[in-house]
C-alpha cells in the first residue's frame, strides 16, 4: 500500500515538475537567441587567442605569408627554441619571477599588518586610518612628485623600485579587513586572551591559519599584478639587466627591436625577418602561460575575493 | 593620530586592564579611551607603523611634492627650496595649442570607453544567468574571463598583430569582401575604436562576474511569483533582474564616470605611434613625455595636478548625483 502510494506521489511530483518547467513558445525562441549570443561572445573572445597560439606553433615562412588561421601550418617549434635560447628574454623571465615572488611576499605581509588591526573594534583610530587610505584612491600627487620620492630614497634603477612604490593596494586592504571582520568572531579573541595570548600571538596562531583563502586571493592578485606590470619598470629602471619580461616584450613586440646580429646576405636577412615574426607569437604565449595556467583554478576564489571587497563598510 | 604613535614605545609589558582603570578616574573621554587602547593593544599599533609609513611616504609626500607645480623646480634646490612662480605653469599649459587637443582626446576616449564597456557586461551576465546548461555556461565564463589576466603589453601586441596590414587576419577577412587592406594603427581615426573595443574584449568577462554575483543574490521567490503571474523571460529580466542589479550598476557607473579624466596611461602609450598621435595623445601620455622625456618637472606636475583635481570633482559630483537620483552611491 505504502509502496504504491509513494510511487503515485513520485509520478505526481514528476508531472507537476514538468508543468512548471514548460516554457512558452516565445520563451523558447528567446532562449535560442540567448544561446546564439553566448556563442558569438565565446567565438569573439576565443578566436584571437587561438590565432596567436596557432601561429606560434607554425613555421616562420607560413606565418610570414599570413597563411595561418586557427590551426598550425607546417608545425614547428623553432620560435620557442629561439625564444628560450635568447638571453635577454630569459633574463626578463627570471627578473619578472623575482619581482613577482618578492613583491608578493612584501605586499601580503604589509597588507595583513594593516588590515588586521583595522578589523579590530578595539583598535582606536581605525576610522581615521581607513579614511587616510581611501583618500589615496581618490587623489594622488601624480607621476613626477612620486618619481621624486623614489629618486630621493635612492631606489631609482634598483630592484626595490619594482616592489616598494606599489607595495600596498587599498583595495586588497579592504578585502582582507572585511574577511577578518566577518570570519573571526570576537569570542575567539576573548578565549585566546584568557589563555594568555597576546595580539600578535593571536594573529599568528589563530587568525592567519583561519584566513588562508583570503591570503591566497590577495597573494594571487599581487602576483598577477606584478607579473603584468610594466609602467614602474618603464619609469624607474634604466639597466637592461633589471628589466622585467613585460619591458622585454614591449621592445621585441611593439618597438620591433629584435635581438641577434645583423646578417650580410639577403637570404639570411629574409629568414631572420620571418623568424622575428613568428617569435612574436611565441613570446605572447610564453609570457602569458604562467598566469593562464593558474587562472582557471583561482578564478572562483578571485571572484569571491572581489565580492568580499565589494561589501560596503 | 600621529601624536599617539610618537608616544608608543613606552609600555613594554602592558599593565592588566583592571589596574589601569583603578588608577585612572572613571571618566572615559576619547583621550583616555585612546590611551587605554594603546596600552592594551600596543602590538596592533606596532603592526600598523610600517604600512602607514608606506602610505605617508609614497602617497602623501608626493601630494606635498606637487607644490612644484607652482614653482620653477630646480633639482639642486629641491621641491621646497625652488622659486615660486605662482600659476605660471598652468597659464602656459592653458595657452599651449596642444591643451584643447589633449582635453578633447582624453575626454572622448574615456566617454567612449565608459559607454561601450558599461552595458555589454550586463548583457553577458544576464544571458549567462538565463541558461541552465552548466557545462556550456562554465565554458563561456572561463573563456571570456581569461583575457582579464593577460598583461596590457600582450593585449596591445595581439591587437597590433591581428590588425597588421600584412599578417593580421582582420585584413584577410575584409579582403574577402574586396576591401583593400587598411593600416589601422597608422590612421588616427581608428585609434579610439581600437582602444575601446580591445578594452571591451579584455574586460567584459571580468565585469560580468560582478553582475552575475548580484544576479545570484536576487531572491528566487521573486522569479517564482513573476512566473506564476505569467511573466515571460524577457519580462522577468526587465522587472526582476534589472532592478536587482541596479545598485551594483550605479556603483560601477559612478566609478567609470568619476575616472573619466584619469584614463590609463599604459594602453594609450603602447598603442601610440608617430602616425596616430593626433588622437592618441592624452593628458597622461603628455605628462610622461613632458616630465620624464623632456625633464620639465614643474610643467608635468602642473598638468597632472590639473587632471587630478578635475577627477576628484568629477567623482564627487557623479557620486552626489547618483545618490540623489537612485539612493545608491559609493559611500552610504
Amino acid at each position: 500500500m505504502s509502496v504504491t502510494l509513494q510511487g503515485f506521489r513520485r509520478t505526481a511530483e514528476k508531472r507537476s515538475e514538468r508543468t512548471t518547467i514548460e516554457e512558452t513558445r516565445t520563451d523558447r525562441i528567446f532562449l535560442i537567441g540567448v544561446r546564439i549570443m553566448l556563442w558569438i561572445a565565446l567565438i569573439v573572445v576565443a578566436v584571437p587567442l587561438v590565432y596567436i597560439v596557432a601561429n606560434s606553433f607554425s613555421s616562420p615562412s607560413a606565418v610570414s605569408a599570413g597563411r595561418v588561421l586557427l590551426w598550425p601550418i607546417e608545425p614547428s617549434l623553432q620560435a620557442y627554441k629561439t625564444a628560450l635560447g635568447d638571453p635577454q628574454i630569459m633574463r626578463g623571465y627570471l627578473n619578472s619571477f623575482i619581482y613577482a615572488v618578492g613583491g608578493t611576499l612584501i605586499s601580503v605581509t604589509l597588507t595583513i599588518a594593516i588590515a588586521y588591526p583595522l578589523s579590530r573594534r578595539t583598535f582606536f583610530g581605525r576610522n581615521v586610518i581607513m579614511s587616510v587610505l581611501i583618500f589615496t584612491m581618490l587623489f594622488s600627487g601624480g607621476l613626477i612628485p612620486t618619481y621624486l620620492v623614489v629618486q630621493d630614497l635612492g631606489l631609482l634603477n634598483t630592484r626595490w623600485a619594482m616592489v616598494i612604490p606599489s607595495a600596498i593596494g587599498v583595495w586588497q586592504v579592504i578585502i582582507a579587513r572585511t574577511f577578518f571582520r566577518s570570519t573571526i568572531p570576537d569570542e575567539l579573541y576573548e578565549a585566546a586572551t584568557i589563555d594568555g595570548a597576546s595580539d600578535l600571538r593571536f594573529l599568528w596562531s589563530v587568525v592567519l591559519p583561519l584566513s588562508k583563502p583570503v591570503i591566497a586571493v590577495i597573494a594571487l592578485m599581487y602576483a598577477i599584478f606584478q607579473w603584468n606590470s610594466y609602467f614602474d619598470a618603464l619609469i624607474y629602471l634604466k639597466d637592461p639587466g633589471l628589466y622585467p619580461l613585460q619591458i622585454v616584450l614591449r621592445n621585441v613586440l611593439i618597438l620591433n627591436q629584435a635581438g641577434g646580429p645583423a646578417s650580410q646576405n639577403l637570404a639570411q636577412q629574409l629568414e631572420q625577418q620571418q623568424l622575428a615574426n613568428v617569435l612574436k607569437y611565441a613570446l605572447i604565449v610564453i609570457s602569458s602561460l604562467p598566469v593562464l595556467i593558474i587562472y582557471p583554478f583561482v578564478a572562483r576564489h578571485f571572484t569571491k575575493g572581489v565580492m568580499v571587497g565589494a561589501v560596503k563598510g | 593620530m600621529s601624536a599617539t604613535f610618537e608616544v608608543k614605545p613606552a609600555p613594554v609589558a602592558p599593565a592588566p586592564p583592571a589596574a589601569a582603570t583603578a588608577r585612572k578616574p572613571p571618566r572615559t573621554s576619547r583621550r583616555t579611551q585612546a590611551w587605554r587602547s594603546l596600552r592594551r593593544h600596543w602590538q596592533l599599533y606596532l603592526l600598523v607603523v610600517v604600512p602607514l609609513a608606506y602610505f605617508v611616504i609614497f602617497k602623501y609626500v608626493p601630494i606635498a611634492n606637487a607644490v612644484i607645480a607652482f614653482k620653477n623646480y630646480s633639482p639642486i634646490k629641491g621641491p621646497w627650496g625652488s622659486d615660486w612662480v605662482g600659476f605660471r605653469n598652468f597659464e602656459l599649459f592653458f595657452q599651449n595649442p596642444v591643451f584643447w587637443t589633449l582635453v578633447k582626446n582624453t575626454f572622448l576616449l574615456s566617454v567612449y570607453t565608459v559607454l561601450a564597456s558599461f552595458p555589454i557586461p550586463i548583457i553577458l551576465a544576464i544571458a549567462l544567468n538565463e541558461i541552465r546548461n552548466g557545462r556550456f555556461k562554465k565554458l563561456v565564463q572561463l573563456v571570456t574571463y581569461a583575457p582579464y589576466f593577460i598583461s596590457t603589453v600582450v593585449v596591445v601586441s595581439m591587437t597590433i598583430l591581428v590588425l597588421s596590414p600584412r599578417l593580421g587576419f582582420v585584413n584577410d577577412a575584409i579582403g574577402l569582401f574586396g576591401v583593400p587592406s587598411v593600416d589601422f594603427l597608422g590612421k588616427p581615426d581608428y585609434f579610439r575604436h581600437i582602444y575601446v573595443w580591445s578594452d571591451v574584449w579584455q574586460t567584459t568577462g571580468y565585469s560580468a562576474v560582478i553582475y552575475l554575483a548580484a544576479l545570484s543574490g536576487i531572491d528566487p521567490a521573486l522569479h517564482e511569483s513573476a512566473r506564476i503571474d505569467g511573466a515571460s523571460r524577457l519580462q522577468r529580466i526587465r522587472n526582476v533582474d534589472l532592478p536587482g542589479i541596479m545598485p551594483t550598476a550605479v556603483i560601477i557607473l559612478v566609478l567609470g564616470v568619476g575616472n573619466i579624466m584619469s584614463i590609463g596611461f599604459e594602453k594609450a602609450f603602447l598603442l601610440q605611434n608617430p602616425l596616430n598621435t593626433a588622437q592618441s595623445e592624452i593628458i597622461a601620455t603628455y605628462v610622461y613625455k613632458t616630465g620624464l622625456l623632456n625633464a620639465d618637472f614643474s610643467m608635468a606636475t602642473a598638468i597632472g595636478l590639473f587632471n587630478s583635481v578635475i577627477n576628484l570633482f568629477l567623482l564627487l559630483g557623479v557620486n552626489f548625483a547618483a545618490k540623489r537620483i537612485t539612493g545608491n552611491g559609493l559611500w552610504s
